[in-house]
């Protein structure tokens, strides 16, 4: 049988990093194909690379070869694909509220009949044809078993409808072979989900091939015909459905060595009996794109609590909402304070710290001296490195010259003077600044997030390592929150795995690599 | 029953209310008060149909739908009530404004379509206006020709200049409206250099153009361009050349064009072997009412008519509602013909107030003021024409584009639409039709300040479709019209208004002034407190909205 789409020995690398590594696959007809893996595996830059984005091309193209339909294809841009046949349902809509159905269905592909002005000036003035434009989306609209009226404005429709419209827009494209969803259900409710995998099957009988892209193991094993796992850039496997499970492909998603997992034997139960000095119970935060949707944990004292998962589930969320950055409702508990989730900076005044992912935007003050970007929050909440004159506050230059010295040298901070502009140091040596200025609170609770995004080995190495020493001989409580799990698992004693905004499992770091597999693809559902 | 009443109450509410002031008219004796309180009477009626036309809804949304031109229409009122000044003199200042305002008015309305805002550099084309003016004054032009000059010159300038406001647009997404005021001040720099320097100074135009030259420039050794140029001066006369073209030489023309067009539609369809209705049915039938209209012009009487350049008011009025009736009964007959539905209630609507309308022409009082009530017919037409294009272009594939590019760049760029090309096309309609639109205004007002006639183009404009209830993100034909007339009889009646109510006579212009800014300072407002009225309701509802809500009409941006 002729494949719809080959892709052969695709290899990418941005910079000294290989991001895809001889990545080979192929997709029949009628196929509905399932590509997992967790962030990171390769997945969002294989379907750039398909999709002929300008993102690959700037960055120096690809190796490999892509065949569709038999024929070989380079794509450079994102036109070059839809023409041959390849569509995308985007996980964020593209659709216009304001407009209706079938607009929405024919945007940029209107029908349009002639007019005397468009044959003077070219074909963009000539006028809608809405009698056609409605027809063919009935007609698409009918080929997913959809009956909502076509001239219904898409503001307020439901989002599962909202989905279903992207599919009748890709549906309705001319010789449509190929469809990419890329985690469609992410934000269905469950009712819309099932249908939406019935339109997925009703439209793969129809002879068009689909690439699942999900999280969702449970969905792959009721419509995915093959699947193939990523995992840093290289394929694990691919294999039909049939011959799998969700524990194996939970495995292969996760499955990498540990260099050394923190659990040492008697600690543990040490942990367990020491009192619960955090308690969160269904915390809700509307953060764009990591909502949280009711976690609830406790963490003991002196622990290092690690949270992880999958991006936009929430891990992030989490943390910003301790800090009050994004409204929030339910509990908060911190040593035996309730935290007023409302109140920008109530955390910070109850002694949390919080070392955010977003260190230019939220964390650091790009334009001012590392000595100010370590002291100014503890100046203004705890009015620390002051010396009063009378009604006025005046810096305290010696104080904060010995304590800037001292956090550079404790953190390593790799930079000429403590004057330097923060926004001239390295990614590492920033986040070391976040983490100086967060110490320099002296919090009984530190929230760091994402610690080592974008920043390089050593420095990951450094901070990881104070952290741990911060546990040790200070006795500090640590929640860490990151999208690499082998580093939880190197630090963490325990490690709550976040999905779809709700705590999915609290695992210890020397569990089975199937078990975060499956906490991570929502299998497992708990508290 | 009572349920429908409870639907369409705010219908029932604008109906009584305006019977009620309608029987306060009787009492009062003064023609300008009573003729106040029928107009109110007439916009009760017709905000009550279209009410109850655009489906049940609640007196809260209809007010806060439309809470802008309530307001300005009640300041209109009250101003009205103080202004003690006669309705001649209001009403035919108020057309005379209507004509030369509303062309510029309109070229607001793609950019907001587009998304690119309220379009502030629209002072730009009325720059290019000028000097095209005055460079075809320079090059001789005489009279209405003359004009076309001007406009032959000024839409290739206005072009490159819009292109370039588009460009730097494209560089500053989110920012037009601030970068077009910028831009404007950037380039009236420009303007003001071009004027006192090189005209005259560099290029030395009194010697290049004896004839037609030296009467602008500063003589006695100075350099530049006189700050006056009074337009309808020999030989030039421009001083109302668009406004003086007869209505005969209008519906000659017009005659004659469309037989042309029908008859070239022929010949291609008969060379291509087409049926030869198609695409060609409704020009022969406008063709067909032209001929009417051209074979009436040779009985002497209606000649005589046709040949003034200006419509009486009470005529205008009468030719509406004819109009009107046609229009009805053509498209009555045409989905008849097609087997289409026919929206009896709209029509119905139309009707109605087109007889409306026509009532006002009936008691003998009203029929003096409206026979001194004059129209230039051509700057109507333009205005006219323009409504239609506007409403025609946003059917086109490229209009399409446009309205989808303003809801969201991103989806468009994703759905094929070159997002940046489409923005500069719809700053360089925008800027051309301002351009336009000036060399309207100023031939009707005779007389061109050299270094000051454009710069408060932009803001009068602006407020103008402000008070009519338009919005940075929303605007359409209705809007500019209706407020171009609230502002404008507003910017009439402020003067001798508050003349009245303070007794100084020397706050006159400063009322106009203050009038201006506050209009745009109150409907921005307004709109802000209306966006974040609806974001905080947004949150408080949960994120999966009723699919009921999506049965409601959609509005379009622009109809």
């Amino acid at each position: 049988m002729e494949y719809v789409l080959e892709l052969n020995g695709i290899h990418k690398e941005y910079g000294e990093n290989v991001v895809l590594d001889e990545v080979s696959l192929n997709i029949k007809p009628g196929e509905i194909y399932a590509l997992l893996g967790e962030n990171g595996a390769g997945k969002s830059t294989l379907m750039n690379i398909l999709f002929g984005m300008t993102v690959i091309h700037e960055t120096g193209g690809y190796q490999g070869e892509i065949k569709v339909a038999g024929e070989e294809v380079h794509f450079t841009k994102p036109n070059d694909a839809l023409k041959a046949g390849i569509g995308m349902v985007h996980q964020e809509f593209m659709l216009i509220p304001g407009f209706d159905i079938v607009e929405n269905i024919k945007l940029g592909r209107e029908d349009t009949t002639p007019t005397i002005l468009s044959r003077i000036f070219g074909k963009n003035l000539e006028r809608l044809n809405r009698e056609k434009m409605v027809e063919d989306s009935r007609k698409s609209l009918d080929a997913i078993g959809l009956s909502i009226e076509e001239h219904v404005r898409v503001a307020g429709l439901p989002v599962g409808y909202m989905q279903f419209v992207e599919i009748a827009r890709e549906i309705d494209k001319e010789n449509i072979k190929l469809l990419v969803f890329d985690e469609p259900t992410a934000v269905l409710t469950e009712s819309e989900a099932d249908q939406l995998l019935s339109i997925m099957k009703t439209i793969a009988s129809k002879g068009i091939a689909i690439i699942f892209i999900t999280h969702r193991l449970l969905e792959v094993m009721e419509v995915a015909d093959r699947m193939t796992v990523l995992r840093d850039g290289q394929v694990v496997a691919s294999k039909a459905i049939a011959d799998t499970s969700v524990t194996e492909i939970a495995e292969m998603m996760v499955g990498r060595k540990v260099a050394d997992i923190a659990v040492v034997e008697g600690e543990a139960a040490a942990r367990d009996s020491a009192p619960v000095v955090v308690k969160v119970d269904n915390l809700r935060v509307e953060m764009p794109g990591e909502r949280v949707r009711g976690a609830s944990f406790d963490i003991h004292e002196g622990e290092i609590f690690g949270i992880g998962g999958l991006a936009g589930q929430g891990k992030v969320g989490i943390a910003n909402g301790f800090a009050g950055l994004y409204s929030s409702s339910g509990e908060v508990e911190i040593f035996g304070e309730k935290l007023n989730l409302s109140k920008l900076g109530d955390a910070l005044r109850k002694g949390v710290a919080f070392v955010s992912e977003d260190r230019r935007g939220v964390g650091l003050l790009l334009e001012e001296s590392i000595s100010h970007n370590i002291m100014f929050r503890a100046m203004t909440v705890k009015r620390s490195f002051l010396r009063r004159y009378g009604p006025l506050r005046m810096l305290h230059s010696k104080r904060m010259r010995r304590h800037a010295k001292e956090m550079i040298k404790t953190l390593d901070i790799r930079c000429y003077s403590r004057r330097q502009k923060v926004g001239t140091l390295s990614g590492g040596n920033q986040q070391k600044v976040c983490l100086a200025a967060a110490l320099t609170m002296n919090p009984r609770l530190l929230i760091v997030s994402e610690p080592t995004r974008g920043i390089d080995i050593g420095a990951k190495e450094l901070i990881l390592n104070y952290l741990t020493k911060l546990r040790k001989e200070e006795g500090l409580t640590i929640i860490m929150i990151s999208s690499e799990l082998a580093e939880l698992r190197s630090i963490c004693d325990r490690i709550a795995i976040i999905s779809e905004g709700k705590v999915s499992d609290i695992l210890l770091p020397n569990a089975p690599d199937a078990d975060f597999g499956l906490a991570m693809s929502a299998v497992v559902k708990k508290g | 029953m009572a349920d429908k009443i409870m639907q369409y109450k705010i219908s029932i509410l604008l109906v009584v209310v305006s019977l009620i002031f309608f029987a306060l008219g009787f009492a009062t004796a003064s023609t300008m008060s009573r003729l106040l309180w029928h107009m109110i009477l007439l916009a009760g009626l017709v905000a009550g149909l279209a009410a109850a036309l655009t489906g049940p809804e609640s007196t809260k949304d209809f007010v806060r739908r439309n809470k802008v031109v309530i307001l300005f229409a009640a300041i209109t009122v009250f101003a009205f009530l103080n202004a003690n000044t006669s309705p001649e003199l209001f009403f035919s200042e108020l057309f005379t404004r209507f004509g030369r305002n509303t062309f510029i008015v309109l070229s607001l309305l793609i950019p907001v379509v587009a998304g690119l805002g309220l379009n502030f550099g629209i002072v730009i084309g009325a720059m290019s206006a000028q000097v095209a003016i005055f460079l075809a004054i320079v090059f001789g032009g005489v009279g209405f020709w003359g004009l076309m000059l001007a406009v032959i010159i000024a839409t290739p300038l206005a072009m490159l200049l819009g292109y370039s406001v588009g460009r730097l647009f494209n560089g500053m997404k989110g920012s037009e409206m601030i970068g077009g005021m910028i831009a404007g001040i950037f380039y009236d720099g420009f303007y003001q250099f071009l004027f006192l320097w090189v005209f005259g100074g560099l290029i030395p135009l009194a010697m290049l153009f004896p004839n037609t030259a030296p009467r602008m420039m500063v003589g006695d050794g100075g350099v530049g361009v006189v700050s006056t140029i009074d337009l309808g001066q020999t030989p030039n006369y421009f001083r109302q050349a668009f406004d003086n073209v007869p209505m005969l030489s209008i519906l000659q023309v017009m005659f004659f064009a469309m037989l042309a067009f029908v008859v070239i539609g022929i010949i291609i369809n008969l060379a291509k072997k087409q049926d030869f209705k198609q695409g060609l049915l409704k020009p022969m039938v406008v063709l067909a009412v032209l001929a009417v209209g051209f074979g009436l012009s040779f009985i002497p009487d209606i000649n005589t008519f046709l040949n003034q350049p200006r419509l009486a008011g009470i005529y205008a009025l009468r030719l509406v509602f004819i109009v009107t009736v046609l229009m009805v009964v053509y498209r009555y007959v045409m989905a008849r013909r097609e087997g289409k539905p026919f929206n009896i209630p709209k029509h119905v609507f139309y009707l109605v107030l087109a007889t409306a309308v026509l009532a006002f022409t009936l008691p003998a009082d009203y029929s003096l003021v409206l026979r001194r009530v004059q129209i230039a017919v051509l700057p109507y037409m333009m205005v006219g024409g323009l409504c239609f294009g506007i409403t025609w272009f946003l059917k086109t594939k490229l209009g399409q584009n446009m309205r989808t590019v303003g809801h969201n760049r991103a989806v468009a760029t994703a759905a094929g639409i070159n997002v940046n090309r489409t923005r500069i096309i719809a700053m360089m309609m925008s800027t051309v039709l301002a351009s336009w639109g000036q060399i309207i205004f100023m031939q009707n007002i005779g007389l061109m300040t050299t270094y000051g006639g454009h710069q408060q183009v932009g803001f009068y404009a602006i407020a103008a479709l402000l008070v009519g209830g338009a919005t940075v993100s929303k605007a359409s034909v209705k809007h500019a019209i209706l407020g171009v007339f609230l502002f404008h009889a507003m910017f009439i009646l402020a003067p001798p208004a508050s003349i009245q109510l303070t007794g100084s006579a020397g706050i006159g212009e400063y009322s106009r002034v203050i009038a201006g800014n506050a209009v745009i300072a109150l409907a921005l407002i307004m709109h802000v407190w209306t966006r974040v009225k609806k974001t905080k309701k947004d949150k408080a509802k949960p994120p999966e909205a009723p699919p009921a809500a999506a049965s409601e009409p959609a509005a379009e941006p622009a109809s």
